[in-house]
């Protein structure tokens, strides 16, 4: 801790002119902004400082942490006693439908193997926490609290239980900084799922509204319809529910229509998120049954 | 003297460590767009009290350990806090016998400075950002300063006894 001290107490003296420090640290900033925008010729000296800082995001996520845990210590026995019927009840409605999937499932791979395409492998998948972290407010980012020491790599998807939320930018030691879907700069494959429509949905900054901006206007859509990834950009698994279509503006001499999601994924409540290696063998894309017309 | 030094260092590294954290602390979603910078805010009053303690260094690493802790291009908040901390350094003798009032405002322009050199290097980079969400921590920075001020420099009249 006392590096920084240390260093601007011995190179900080006036040998070398102000006017020239200045001048020569401007241009190590450039030069790091120029390797670090060719990505990833940087991602070393990143981690480094990411193990530095690591205890300061530790310290702040900390009282958080604290609450919640108090939260539930405190929590009385009446609120327990009703969030165990609901669990119970939750559990038994989704042992019902996966006793249905299971089935479902054999079924597709039984028919997969008959149209010799590969069956679909199920996706390993692992519960991370957010860190309470605020990153600059504009982008829709946020941090998780693992990093490379649990094999997570750089593009992997992130879900929640009920949709897409992400995937991973950048990969440090114990943490990874995550894109959401409602990223501006975010894209992402999809299907609607009534009619196997492929389009692609982008974020608008905004984390409960979505944007499908390359739909023609004759194109099959209706708000209400349910949007599933497609798995075709190779990083989401397919199948997974990404959004619903709020609203369609077709306007006549326009050459696109002006269509509105809202994401399925909670976008900005989670503490929790699942992430997903998703298996090698499934890269063929095209899994879910009826999401998009098998090749 | 050695004792004051000593003092004196570790306030420094606890006020820059505090800041950092500041910097990262999660707020409402209403009030994240207007979180002061406090990291240019507290290098710039030691920059002005001690130049002789905090170098354009020191403001380089902060500025890295920004640009790691917020995942943006490394080395774009330590070019823009290298340049205010520069300035302020510069000036500090002409800057520093200001009245309050007048420092905050040498202060916002400082901080719209770095704000701008943030907001130039993103642009040359190709990525947007709302415009009321870039600026409104110039002028909320602005308006903590006095508190920054009269924080740090009573505390630091406690560690040692002459500015």
């Amino acid at each position: 801790m006392n590096a920084v001290g240390g260093i601007a107490g011995t190179l900080g003296r006036r040998r070398v002119p102000l006017g020239l420090r200045f001048l020569l640290i401007s241009i190590v900033s450039a030069s790091l902004m120029l390797l670090d925008h060719r990505e990833e010729h940087l991602s070393r000296i990143r981690q480094a400082f990411s193990i530095l800082v690591y205890p300061i995001q530790v310290a702040v996520d900390l009282p958080f942490t604290g609450l919640r845990w108090a939260a539930r210590v405190l929590s009385d026995q009446t609120a327990l006693l009703e969030e165990n019927a609901r669990l119970k009840s939750e559990r038994l409605d989704v042992n019902v439908r996966l006793q249905r999937l299971e089935a479902l499932g054999a079924e597709n791979n039984r028919l997969r193997a008959m149209l010799d395409s590969s069956a679909r492998v199920s996706d390993r998948v692992l519960v991370v926490e957010i860190l309470a972290v605020d990153l600059a407010p504009y982008r829709q980012r946020f941090t998780i609290n693992r990093g490379l020491n649990d094999d997570v790599y750089v593009g992997q998807a992130l879900l929640d239980a009920s949709g897409v939320v992400g995937q991973i930018a950048h990969v440090d030691l114990f943490t990874s900084e995550a894109v959401l879907i409602s990223d501006p700069d975010h894209a992402l494959p999809v299907a609607v799922n009534r009619n196997g429509l492929r389009t692609i949905v982008v974020g608008t900054g905004d984390s409960s509204r979505l944007r499908l901006p390359y739909l023609t206007n004759s194109a099959d859509i209706e708000p209400g319809d349910l949007l599933v990834s497609s798995g075709l950009g190779g990083v989401f698994p397919s199948g997974y529910p990404v959004g619903r279509v709020l609203e369609v503006h077709r306007q006549p001499g326009q050459p696109f229509a002006q269509v509105i999601a809202e994401p399925a994924a909670q976008l900005d409540r989670d503490r929790e998120v699942l992430l997903v290696w998703t298996a090698e063998d499934a890269a063929d894309g095209y899994g879910s049954t009826n999401a998009v017309e098998t090749p | 003297m050695m004792r004051e030094g000593g003092g004196r260092r570790h306030l420094l590294l606890v006020s820059l460590v505090l800041a950092l954290a500041l910097a990262i602390v999660p707020l409402p979603t209403a009030l994240a767009p207007y979180r002061p910078a406090w990291v240019p805010l507290v290098l710039i009053f030691w920059a002005l009290m001690a130049p002789e303690r905090v170098g354009l260094l020191t403001a380089f690493a902060m500025g890295l350990a920004l640009d790691t802790l917020s995942g943006a291009l490394l080395g774009q908040h330590a070019l823009a806090m290298v340049t205010v901390v520069y300035l302020s350094i510069r000036f500090h003798l002409l800057i520093r016998v200001f009245p309050v009032w007048q420092l905050s405002t040498i202060v916002f322009l400082l901080l719209a400075i770095y704000e701008f050199a943030l907001f130039w290097i993103d642009g040359v980079v190709g990525r947007s950002v709302p415009i009321i969400e870039r600026w409104a921590p110039v002028v909320s920075g602005a308006l903590v300063w006095p508190l920054v001020l009269g924080y740090l420099a009573s505390v630091r009249h406690d560690t040692q006894t002459r500015i």
